[in-house]
């Protein structure tokens, strides 16, 4: 899967606009896929999982700032989530299958907040972003 | 037997009680064909689906799309018996449409992110999750014949 430069240019675009309010999109998102896709939890036993939690706030602020990160240099999304992507393979190990299920929510909360921005072009494009970013970090698991 | 709590079943009526079958189904498969542009290896009789525009434009993808969400509604008349409702519709996209089901999983996502935008704050987490349980059970409701 190859991004586009309208691919590319319909990510930067609609990130330019949520910027504002990311490190609130990254709670929501997780907030929801906590409570959508329970099994996702048993990567946070230490996590307070109540609506509002401080730990949740954090963790969804780290997300959406690697988000960020990878949008703000799309062009070399490998690159500039080398170093996570080491952490997920050695330390975190995340099931591949649970990128797919953030990414999801994340799309919810996009088209919750930003329902006219996220035409069906600038839905493929995010999808794809979403994606590449899971391949990226699951790379190097084996 | 897939259970429902009672605030499940109201979320799922609430939300359809407010859904256009004909715009959302429309708005759904559109998508499900622009973001996943394998998914048209299904709609070769549809003309043209060559840009987002067409597709989105295509009567054809409009009146489909309409269908598909109209028989949606059957699941939520019948959520204790989903296994039964969709055996005839299962056999169908097995034997004559081959379709793999992994298009049901995708099309559930795609009609998540549709209601979202048509919603939006009201559709809290606990709607998302409910309905997410929803397409899950039907999109496992629609496999469940196949051989």
């Amino acid at each position: 899967m190859v991004l586009s430069s309208s691919d590319k240019s319909h990510v930067k675009g609609i990130f330019t606009k949520m910027t504002p309010n990311m490190d609130s999109y990254g709670a929501e998102t997780l907030e929801r896929m906590f409570m959508t896709y329970p099994q996702t939890k048993t990567y946070f036993p230490h996590f307070d999982m109540q609506h509002g939690s401080a730990q949740i706030k954090a963790h969804g602020k780290k997300v959406a700032a690697a988000l960020v990160e990878a949008a703000n240099h799309i062009d070399d999304i490998s690159g500039t989530l080398s170093k996570l992507s080491d952490l997920h393979a050695q330390k975190l190990r995340v099931d591949p299958v649970n990128f797919k299920l953030l990414g999801q929510c994340f799309l919810v909360v996009v088209a919750i907040h930003h329902p006219s921005l996220l035409t069906p072009e600038v839905h493929a494009s995010l999808d794809k972003f979403l994606c590449t970013v899971g391949s990226v970090l699951t790379a190097k698991y084996r | 037997m897939v259970h429902w709590s009672a605030e499940e079943k109201q979320l799922i009526a609430t939300v359809w009680g407010k859904v256009n079958v004909e715009e959302c189904g429309a708005e759904a498969l559109a998508r499900l064909l622009i973001v996943y542009p394998w998914t048209q290896r299904f709609f070769d009789n549809f003309g043209n689906l060559s840009s987002p525009t067409a597709i989105i434009g295509n009567p054809k993808v409009r009146a489909h799309g309409k269908k598909v969400l109209t028989s949606f509604g059957e699941a939520v008349k019948n959520l204790e018996n989903l296994k039964a409702t969709y055996a005839k519709l299962s056999e169908l996209h097995c034997e004559k449409l081959h379709v793999d089901p992994e298009n049901f999983r995708l099309l559930g996502d795609i009609l998540i992110i549709v209601l979202a935008a048509h919603f939006t704050k009201d559709f809290t987490p606990a709607c998302q999750a409910t309905w997410q349980k929803l397409v899950g059970v039907v999109a496992h409701a629609l496999a469940y014949k196949y051989h």
